[in-house]
């Protein structure tokens, strides 16, 4: 069979670059820090790889919008093949910086206006556990959070969310959690994170906090039973409260259908002024104007690890985190001008 | 102590006879007794094998009359497929540890039993830690199957490390094991032509590869390695994620037809899926494998995720979806688009 006329360009000559293509691997080494396993096609890159290395070249001339679809065909590209990587929590952040903070980000910027605060007293680097009040009847303080932190922390640090079991018995919403840095709130898991360096966030009031009636709203609902304390005392990281104002007001919870919360399984069904009123039209949350302050770190290290089993020391701390949040609550409501501006 | 003699059950399966050919080319070792049920497959060199049930009252004689001093009792089976049943598989499994371990009790030669056990035992739920270290217990119970088994297994040895104390006892626990040769549920599950999986679930799965659970195996019979200890792969991966690395189209299942899917499957004899596996393409599972690392001294060679791509290229799986044929059309689009743009300036 006559083979296809090759131009060389690199001037090497084509047997020796067939041979190099019988035995090389791809020199290419992966975003994990592995080495890429597949086969080299030529120049010593496998298919994969020569496609990403063009590209990169191709990028410096091109104009703006060629940037983006070649940006998009290459994320494409890894989600069709599998070529990303997953960390032991399940955490994908290929998928979570490039779909779902771009799909929060207009929530973030245009609907809410979050003002954000405090940002410093977030370390560069190390573990730290953000505590923060639960409101809204959907976790969306969470994801916002999340994103102030990622868009605007100099260190573009991502938020690992402590979610309920629930959380993960779901469909849909599982795995959309875990790959978005999400892991349960057991103690095991906290440590495991706080110790490897990472930033947490926890929201100890739970469903508490987040299904609890209008009329409730900015009192701070009891602190689960301190576990979170313990965790940052074991691994010795600080503990950042963290005060959210304006995701109360989203979904006002004026009822709740116990009954049919019990059959579904669910903590509360909530209903608002607009839902189930005005069907699918009141699952919109109302644009509040919110402002999330970080305060000042609380330090555990020199308490020390064993200080997580003496529990009135636990129970002190928490109630020291609780009302640090509590009267910034107060400050940042009485410095608000209104609830949607 | 002159050589040594190991007794290997299970010798005719993949991971015994790999593990009875690496012994016997070790120096150390002076003889490998093999037991199954059925004669091995493949040539087992310098092995003496001898066929029987483990329930039978002739290994008891074929350890005291070899003086064997070590047991590594592989046995115990994943599926009911081959075994012809639950309740045999239970059989085989349990009471067969349980006589194996009365015979071994009995033995005064013993000096080391090395178990082959599996992260099952940790069992797959909601409520489960990211990674599970050895000393933690299942947050869900199972009903039956072979984590259940294999919890049962774990307890008689467990109990004959009382009784013994003598004997040093090293439980391993394996990750899901993949390579190009073992067939496992796994491995067929994702060769499939077209992978089904639960709908809005995507657990993470660890992997261990063949060579490596071999190579540990080894290293707990020749070096001594008391207690328990999970054995994975480094990493993760998603089981979208490993369909979409093994190029095949996957179909999500919605819960009330999982049962009916799982059945079809099971009858065709294609993939079995009990209830277990169900859970566990539900929630997946995850262990620490930081004491395996520390206490061995060795570290497995290939990630979960090279685990898995070895298979993949050594099964020679046809990847519907290939990744040089994506990477191909991405580059033909962007350079159609050069061309345009270079034709308008």
């Amino acid at each position: 069979m006559p083979e296809a006329r090759v131009i060389p360009l690199d001037g090497s000559s084509a047997p020796a670059r067939r041979e190099a293509r019988r035995t090389e691997r791809c020199a290419a080494v992966e975003a994990t820090g592995q080495q890429c396993s597949a086969k080299a096609v030529a120049d010593g890159l496998c298919g994969t790889h020569l496609a990403e290395r063009e590209r990169a070249e191709a990028v410096a001339a091109a104009p703006e919008w060629e940037r983006k679809l070649a940006g998009a065909l290459a994320f494409v590209r890894r989600r069709v093949t599998g070529d990303y990587p997953v960390d032991d929590f399940g955490f994908d952040p290929d998928l979570t910086d490039s779909v779902v903070m771009t799909a929060l980000r207009p929530l973030y910027e245009k609907y809410f206006r979050v003002e954000t605060r405090g940002l410093e007293n977030i370390p560069e680097t190390g573990g730290a556990l953000v505590v923060a009040n639960h409101s809204g009847t959907v976790p969306i303080d969470a994801m916002m959070t999340q994103l102030a932190i990622f868009d605007h922390h100099p260190a573009h640090r991502h938020l690992r969310l402590l979610g309920a079991d629930l959380v993960f018995k779901t469909p849909l919403v599982a795995p959309m959690a875990r790959k978005t840095g999400s892991t349960l709130a057991c103690n095991e898991d906290a440590e495991r994170l706080l110790t490897s360096g990472e930033l947490a966030g926890v929201w100890p009031e739970g469903f508490k906090g987040i299904g609890k009636p209008f009329s409730e709203r900015y009192k701070l609902q009891r602190f689960g039973r301190g576990g979170f304390v313990s965790a940052a005392l074991r691994a010795g990281v600080p503990i950042i409260p963290c005060s959210i104002v304006g995701a109360e007001e989203i979904y006002p919870i004026v009822g709740n259908v116990k009954v049919l919360a019990r059959v579904l399984g669910f903590p509360y069904v909530p209903v608002t002024p607009f839902f189930p009123l005005l069907g699918p039209l009141g699952l919109l949350p109302l644009p509040s104007k919110w402002i999330i302050e970080f305060g000042e770190p609380i330090a555990t290290d020199e308490i020390g690890p064993n200080a997580a089993d003496d529990p009135m020391l636990v129970f002190n701390l928490t109630d020291q985190v609780r009302e640090v949040i509590q009267q910034t609550l107060y400050k940042l409501l009485l410095q608000r001008r209104s609830v949607f501006f | 102590m002159s050589g040594r003699v190991v007794l290997i059950t299970g010798v005719s399966r993949y991971l015994g006879g790999r593990l009875a050919a690496l012994l016997q080319a070790d120096p150390t070792v002076d003889r490998v007794i093999g037991v199954d049920v059925v004669p091995p497959r493949q040539d087992v060199g310098r092995t003496e094998f001898v066929r029987a049930d483990i329930r039978n009252p002739i290994i008891a004689k074929v350890i005291a009359s070899a003086q064997v001093d070590t047991v590594v009792h592989m046995s115990v089976i994943a599926t009911p497929f081959g075994a012809g049943g639950r309740t045999a598989m239970k059989e085989i499994n349990v009471i067969g540890t349980m006589q194996l371990l009365a015979a071994c009790q009995k033995a005064p030669s013993l000096q080391k039993l090395v178990v082959r056990s599996t992260t099952s035992v940790y069992g797959s739920s909601s409520r489960d830690p990211a990674l599970f270290t050895e000393g933690m217990e299942p947050r869900a119970q199972f009903r039956s199957g072979y984590g259940k088994d294999s919890t049962e297994v774990e307890g008689y040895v467990r109990g004959l490390g009382r009784r013994r104390p003598d004997v040093d006892v090293t439980l391993l626990r394996f990750a899901n094991f993949i390579g190009p040769r073992i067939d496992t549920p796994l491995t067929r599950y994702f060769s499939l032509p077209v992978v089904p999986r639960m709908f809005g679930f995507d657990p993470r799965i660890q992997f261990i590869h063949e060579d490596d659970g071999v190579e540990v195996l080894r290293r707990s019979v020749i070096e001594d390695h008391r207690g328990t200890y999970n054995v994975a792969g480094d990493g993760v991966l998603l089981v979208s994620q490993a369909i979409r690395r093994a190029g095949r189209p996957a179909v999500q299942v919605p819960p009330p037809a999982v049962s009916l899917v799982s059945s079809v499957f099971r009858r065709a004899g294609l993939v079995d899926f009990s209830p277990e596996q169900i859970q566990f393409l539900e929630f997946g599972r995850g262990v620490d494998t930081t004491r395996l690392k520390q206490d061995f001294g060795y570290a497995p060679a290939y990630s979960t995720r090279d685990a898995f791509d070895d298979f993949v290229r050594g099964r020679n799986l046809r990847r519907y979806i290939d990744p040089d044929r994506v990477a191909g059309l991405e580059r033909s689009v962007l350079e159609s688009i050069d061309r345009r743009r270079t034709v308008h300036a």
